[in-house]
């Protein structure tokens, strides 16, 4: 199986295997929170959602599930982990990813298109990107701020670890065009390994022009052009 | 807990909201004076929210058969036949009195109970829209029920992984001690899937499943159907609490249930919750129930039988299986975290026999409790005086706009709450989840594509209450008619509709004319438009200090189209496309939003309806639609046809020129709110298609102008009225709600 999308109660795992199964095609399958085994998956990705309705903080009961253990070892390993909103929460509560995850700074929940700067094309996650991309992607989500204490930030920075920024249209990332108030206006990042992203922008919900954009489209390519030059090597 | 006797003795049910003749009515039906548990079943269960016991006896005027409906009214939700073997299950549903209270909650629970109206029957929940009315935004409190209702309700949907398609808010001084929280949702089934609400087969077991039970929401229904007053801003308790993760895991364990074949019937309980679920239950069915309530999974201790029966503690469910099949309802409820209890079985004395620590706690026949033995009254009818007043406004008296003043009223009309852009509220709501939403919110209906079929459909929830206030039956007609409107514009034909009647106390004379002309206006448009009634809700009493809101039918609709690609939106989309009326200005101010904001007004019978012609109108769009011979497509509502081209031009980041010619008044050509009315454009290359089209089917059309780049200018003959850029039209329009709200 190439990607597996784990289930965890409240997650919206069908958008995903909807996406990789019938618009691109792909091999996918869901794997229960309850799971001891990622079976032979070449890509894991937790979804978004509201795993066990966001309670105590987005994605912390989530992180504690048996199947966790395994996406570390698995990510420890050099394997595909992608998460997305909630599933880049679990991220960060797992530890997998650098950072925490605050409370929009509209206290709002925030549902709309939003413009993003591709910042690193160089990633498994982000090989069909130009580097410097604007793209569009859906954002929904009540807890996107991102936060990272400023010397881990310039770490972040230096490794070229931000991989998409809340910009305009033109490619800046000015406050206005950061929809939560997360620091350095970041929409994802990535591990020092290269293998683990999280982002809050939901890509699979931007694969097919009918429900708006198509931005998220070259995240999952790039994916699968990653694993087949693996497959290749 | 009172004894019988003292119940008798001290009128015990004044205070739970029964008339002495109700009491009456109950004795005669045990044959002996009921205990304090039985009366407060009959209590709740006899309230208007729930028995709809001024209202029902007027239901039987609604059209309600069509080749499409497979369940109409009197189950959870109604079921619409789309084709393919699937079907849309859809209803409308208040929470008006809770969210006046508690609003973040109280509109939270709203979005659970339509959330489990839907899942109930079978049908995965696919979208979800809402119906909001509040007083004006301005005011401090009003802020505060604004807030908290829209936050309640896009957590909880949010949670819940549905999206949130569409809805709609308006605001009205009458509102402001009676708000209005109406949720509307949407769901798909196969037809074979279709659940309904019976205990059947004497032996099949009862089983509550879901989330625990607590002292929570005790006497909700009693308490939706009473005036308020200044003293009942204390009653916290009453309201409920939700837990939209529970509902996640109840929708996905419910419909597992369902496909596996087991159920005989399940009922959300709602309102009453376990004495309306079993009552309604056996009733449905001519069966009877026993229970214990000793063994219902609670979450307080000590409750006694009175409060197991009447709480409204949220998420849960009464299934009756087949029987044998308890165990695996118990496995599959498990899975998902969930209680599934075995409370009782069903039998076949009619009784609805509750035993609680050994002791028969209540026994009263089932169908005493439910519609077929609740009161019902057709009290007197009264037009009110206020009418004559409206309507013998002389609009001669009302100066009209001078050449130079339009500008200015355009502005303030754009900027009113009515009118400005409702961003700050939908993007609260997740719209896209589960990938269906090919229109979300901020064009005139949702519409959603249904994989597996290359059919789509179109949902919209519709009133002008102003209009219904003006003149109730007309008023509720132009509701069904502005939701078709909204369908037709989105490239849908209407196929059927869910109610929600908000109104005031219909004990009142005058309250009980309205309601009565209502519901004729409902089905007098739905008649002639072709839109069965599927199922609906009541909401009365919705007063305080004596002060009735505006007679509120909100009007939820579904349209179908055959090919879900073939939708339109209200945004211009190429410069230099032709701007087309479609449709004619008759002259008229009455009921417009113009005549309120300019000249603080609210006077004459509203403006005028032709079904026939709405119809007509209508489909000639929708077929421009399916032709593919339009780029856009706006109904003209709220604010006439300066506004609606205003949003054509925004929603499309796109400037027009437009030249009319004004016979009579400059104020009520461009404002004026005149019925069955659209605003299109196309290429110049279709425009004889599309006048043969016209000529054919009898359509007035006539040409306006034309899609231009950033210029947006309305032009009175030679003079230029109206002079701006979009962009400062977004400036003003696009957060105009925050502003209004003091959310900057």
């Amino acid at each position: 199986m190439k990607f597996a999308v784990v289930a965890f109660p409240g997650s919206s795992c069908d958008d995903y295997l909807y996406v990789l199964k019938e618009v691109l095609k792909q091999e996918a399958a869901s794997i229960s929170h309850r799971d001891t085994s990622l079976q032979d998956a070449q890509c894991v990705i937790l979804p978004g959602g509201s795993s066990y309705g966001d309670y105590l903080r987005p994605g912390a009961l989530a992180s504690l599930s048996p199947i966790m253990d395994k996406v570390r070892e698995f990510a420890k390993e050099g394997g595909l982990v992608l998460g997305i909103g909630n599933g880049f929460q679990i991220l960060l509560e797992t530890g997998l990813l650098p950072g925490a995850m605050l409370p929009n700074s509209s206290l709002r929940f925030v549902c709309r298109q939003q413009t993003l700067k591709v910042e690193n094309a160089n990633t498994p996650f982000t090989g069909c990107y130009a580097q410097g991309q604007i793209i569009q992607m859906p954002i929904a989500h009540g807890q996107g701020n991102y936060y990272l204490d400023p010397a881990s930030l310039k770490k972040l920075q230096e490794n070229n670890q931000i991989v998409f920024r809340y910009t305009d249209e033109a490619g800046n990332a000015t406050e206005e065009a950061n929809p939560n108030g997360s620091v350095d206006n970041i929409a994802g990042i990535i591990n020092q390994g290269g293998n683990v992203l999280g982002m809050m922008p939901h890509p699979e919900r931007s694969c097919e022009a009918a429900l708006g954009s198509t931005g998220g489209l070259g995240l999952f390519q790039s994916a699968i052009e990653f694993l087949a030059e693996r497959v290749k090597a | 807990m009172l004894t019988p006797q003292e119940i008798k003795e001290k009128q015990a049910w004044r205070s739970m909201g029964l008339k002495d003749q109700e009491y009456e009515r109950i004795c005669e039906f045990l044959g002996r004076l009921p205990n304090y548990t039985e009366l407060g079943m009959y209590s709740v269960l006899w309230s208007e929210h729930c028995s709809y016991k001024h209202s029902r006896h007027l239901f039987k005027l609604f059209p309600t058969k069509g080749e499409r409906v497979l369940i109409g009214p009197g189950e959870n939700a109604g079921a619409i036949d789309i084709g393919d073997g699937l079907a849309i299950v859809m209803k409308v549903e208040s929470h008006n009195h809770p969210s006046a209270i508690e609003p973040y909650q109280g509109a939270a629970t709203g979005v659970g109970g339509i959330l489990r109206d839907i899942f109930t029957m079978g049908a995965r929940p696919i979208a979800s829209l809402n119906s909001l009315r509040f007083g004006d935004p301005r005011d401090e409190n009003v802020r505060r029920l604004v807030r908290g209702a829209v936050a309640g309700i896009g957590d909880y949907g949010n949670a819940t992984g549905v999206p949130t398609v569409g809805g709609e808010i308006s605001f009205a001084d009458c509102y402001r001690g009676n708000c209005l929280v109406n949720a509307m949702s949407v769901g798909l089934v196969r037809h074979e899937l279709l659940t309904r609400a019976t205990a059947s087969g004497v032996g099949n077991p009862v089983m509550v499943v879901g989330s625990t039970t607590g002292r929570d929401g005790i006497h909700g229904a009693t308490f939706a159907s009473a005036e308020f007053s200044e003293e009942d801003e204390g009653e916290l308790p009453i309201v409920q609490a939700g837990d939209p993760f529970t509902e996640t895991l109840l929708i996905e364990a419910c419909l597992e249930l369902i496909e596996s074949g087991v159920v005989v019937g399940i009922q959300d309980m709602g309102a009453a919750g376990l004495t309306s679920s079993s009552a309604e239950m056996a009733s449905k069915a001519g069966s009877g129930i026993e229970m214990d309530l000793t063994v219902v999974p609670q979450r307080d201790e000590g409750m006694s039988s009175y409060e197991i029966m009447l709480s409204e503690s949220q998420e849960r469910m009464l299934v009756v299986p087949k029987a044998g099949a308890e165990d695996q309802v118990k496995a599959i409820f498990e899975k998902w975290g969930l209680h599934a209890v075995v409370v009782g079985r069903v039998t076949d004395d009619g009784m609805l026999r509750v035993f609680h620590h050994g002791e028969v706690a209540a026994e009263v026949p089932a169908k005493s409790l439910s519609t077929d033995g609740a009161p019902s009254y057709v009290p007197e009818a009264k037009r009110p005086e206020y009418l004559d007043e409206l309507w013998s406004f002389d609009f001669n008296q009302l100066e009209d706009l001078k050449q130079e003043e339009i500008q200015d009223a355009f502005w303030k009309l754009l900027a009113s709450p009515n009118i400005v852009s409702r961003r700050w509220i939908w993007e609260q709501f997740d719209q896209h989840a589960q990938l269906r939403t090919l229109v979300g919110p901020g064009s005139d209906a949702a519409v959603l594509r249904l994989p597996g079929t290359k059919r789509g459909i179109a949902i919209t929830v519709d009133c002008n209450g102003r209009y219904c206030y003006q003149n109730p039956r007309v008023g509720a007609a132009q509701a069904v008619a502005e939701a078709a409107r909204n369908i037709y514009a989105s490239g849908g034909k209407p196929i059927a509709i869910t109610d929600g009647l908000n109104l005031g106390n219909p004990e009142k004379p005058e309250i009980y004319w309205q309601l009565k002309e209502t519901v004729q206006g409902i089905a007098e448009a739905c008649e002639a438009l072709g839109t069965p009634v599927t199922g609906g809700n009541v909401s009365l009493y919705n007063e305080t200090d004596g002060e009735a809101i505006y007679p509120t039918p909100i009007i939820g609709m579904l349209g179908l189209l055959e090919d879900a690609e073939k939708h339109a939106t209200i945004g211009f989309k190429n410069k230099g496309d032709l701007i087309l009326l479609v449709g004619e200005n008759k002259d008229e101010l009455s009921g417009s939003e113009f005549l309120t904001v300019q000249h603080g007004l609210v006077a004459g019978p509203g403006p005028e309806l032709d079904l026939e012609l709405e119809k007509r109108n209508g489909e000639f769009c929708r077929s421009l639609i399916e032709k593919g011979l339009v780029s856009s497509c706006h109904d003209i509502s709220d604010g006439g046809l300066a506004i609606a081209l205003a949003e054509c031009a925004m929603a499309g980041k796109l400037g027009a020129r437009v030249k009319l010619y004004c016979p009579e008044r400059r104020d009520s050509l461009l404002f004026g709110e005149s019925q069955a009315r659209y605003v299109v454009s196309l290429p110049e290359e279709n425009y004889d298609a599309l006048r043969g089209l016209a000529e054919k089917q009898g359509v007035s059309i006539s040409l306006l102008g034309r899609v231009e780049g950033e210029e947006f200018t309305v032009e009175l003959g030679e003079e230029k009225v109206i002079s701006t850029r979009v962009s400062e039209m977004l400036d003003l329009w696009s957060s105009g709600l925050e502003r209004l709200l003091g959310e900057e």
